[in-house]
């Protein structure tokens, strides 16, 4: 009986175990890493959002790219959070944000510090500021930008462009 | 049809919204628009004012974007740099305090008291100034030259202070002062248009 009972403990524990840190990786990626994510030939549609965890308008919207993985959960959409924080800033800010919001969407950080030596081979339209979203299909050869915040009917309508 | 009105308004709405500021707004060679504003000290300022200066440098920024306050230095440093030498700072702070509180006119006179800006801290209240500039974010910079004797000035330099915003200590290229370098010997910029992370101008909701 206590055998069992601490089995059950043990694999109660096991099972909850990871659950608090089970916090997804948040990468360091270079540009040439961004341009290959970019232009993968797929049809999957890509929602890729310029993000930095001090960025106001940012993070209010960052709920409405998360609620993108459920509703379109049976659809190949992708999102990617590319942050824009500080590389310095990983562990210190975008981590514990990363796990305080408990994202689901992948979040990487963008390593480079020189913007204007890459934005351009980002995207011609982006002028710098934040938030910046990309919504890509290679296959379908369908790219928006939007430097501006979403709301969420905005961003509906803008996805629903790629997946008619 | 019902359900695809709403939805096609939308779109609209949303293709204008991402169109129409970004592509308004100052290339390098333009005629910069003189404009009016309220300094901190409450009285009005006008790049005309200034009858000795062969331009400005006139840079968006504001009190609460991180990008802003790891510039702050690096701007007033510009300022004692090219004041002397014809080009004096002037600050503009575009964002609308009702979205970003701590860029109130007030807090823009606390900000400039406690750092004792050496340059005018101008309010853009109606946002028209930055709109017309062009302007997407803070800090993003315009160097303006003065034509001939004329209250005239073109837009000789749009962009980026330096690469590395994180740490000036750290920077490898300083494109304004670059660029600075190449004005002030009255030549073109060979760079004169350079892009830069910032926060997004708080515009007024419509």
């Amino acid at each position: 009986m206590n055998f069992l009972k601490l089995t059950a403990l043990a694999a109660a524990l096991f099972m909850a175990g990871p659950c608090p840190t089970q916090a997804q990786q948040v990468a360091l990626i270079k540009l040439p890493e961004l341009q290959k994510r970019l232009s993968r030939n797929t049809d999957t549609t890509y929602v890729i959002n310029f993000w930095a965890t001090w960025c106001a308008p940012c993070v209010k919207e960052l709920p409405y790219f998360e609620q993108v993985n459920t509703t379109y959960a049976k659809q190949k959409v992708k999102v990617l959070l590319v942050s824009m924080d500080y590389a310095s800033q990983l562990d210190k800010k975008v981590k514990p944000f990363v796990l305080k919001r408990g994202l689901k969407s992948e979040v990487v950080l963008l390593n480079e510090t020189d913007p204007n030596s890459w934005m351009d081979k980002v995207d011609g339209k982006w002028s710098g500021a934040l938030p910046f979203t990309l919504i890509i299909n290679n296959r379908k050869q369908k790219r928006m930008a939007y430097e501006q915040e979403f709301t969420q009917p905005e961003l509906t309508a803008a996805l629903q462009q790629f997946l008619k | 049809m019902k359900k695809l009105v709403p939805f096609l308004a939308a779109c609209l709405l949303l293709v204008l919204s991402s169109y129409i500021r970004p592509m308004a707004g100052y290339q390098v060679g333009d005629k910069a628009a003189d404009f009016k504003l309220k300094n901190v000290d409450g009285k009005m300022v006008s790049l005309s004012d200034n009858k000795t200066a062969k331009g400005y440098i006139v840079v968006f920024t504001c009190n609460t974007c991180p990008y802003a306050k790891a510039y702050e230095s690096r701007i007033i440093d510009l300022h004692r740099k090219y004041a002397s030498q014809g080009y004096p700072v002037v600050a503009i702070n575009p964002n609308d305090p009702a979205i970003a509180p701590g860029d109130s006119f007030a807090a823009m006179q606390t900000q400039a008291k406690t750092k004792s800006y050496p340059f005018p801290y101008l309010f853009d209240e109606t946002q028209q100034t930055a709109q017309t500039y062009g302007a997407t974010r803070t800090p993003h910079l315009y160097v303006l030259t003065r034509q001939g004797s004329t209250n005239d000035f073109k837009v000789s330099y749009i962009g980026a202070i330096d690469d590395n915003s994180e740490d000036a200590k750290l920077v490898k290229t300083k494109y304004v002062e670059n660029a600075m370098t190449e004005i002030l010997a009255g030549k073109p910029a060979t760079t004169n248009s350079t892009k830069a992370i910032g926060c997004s101008i708080k515009w007024r909701k419509a």
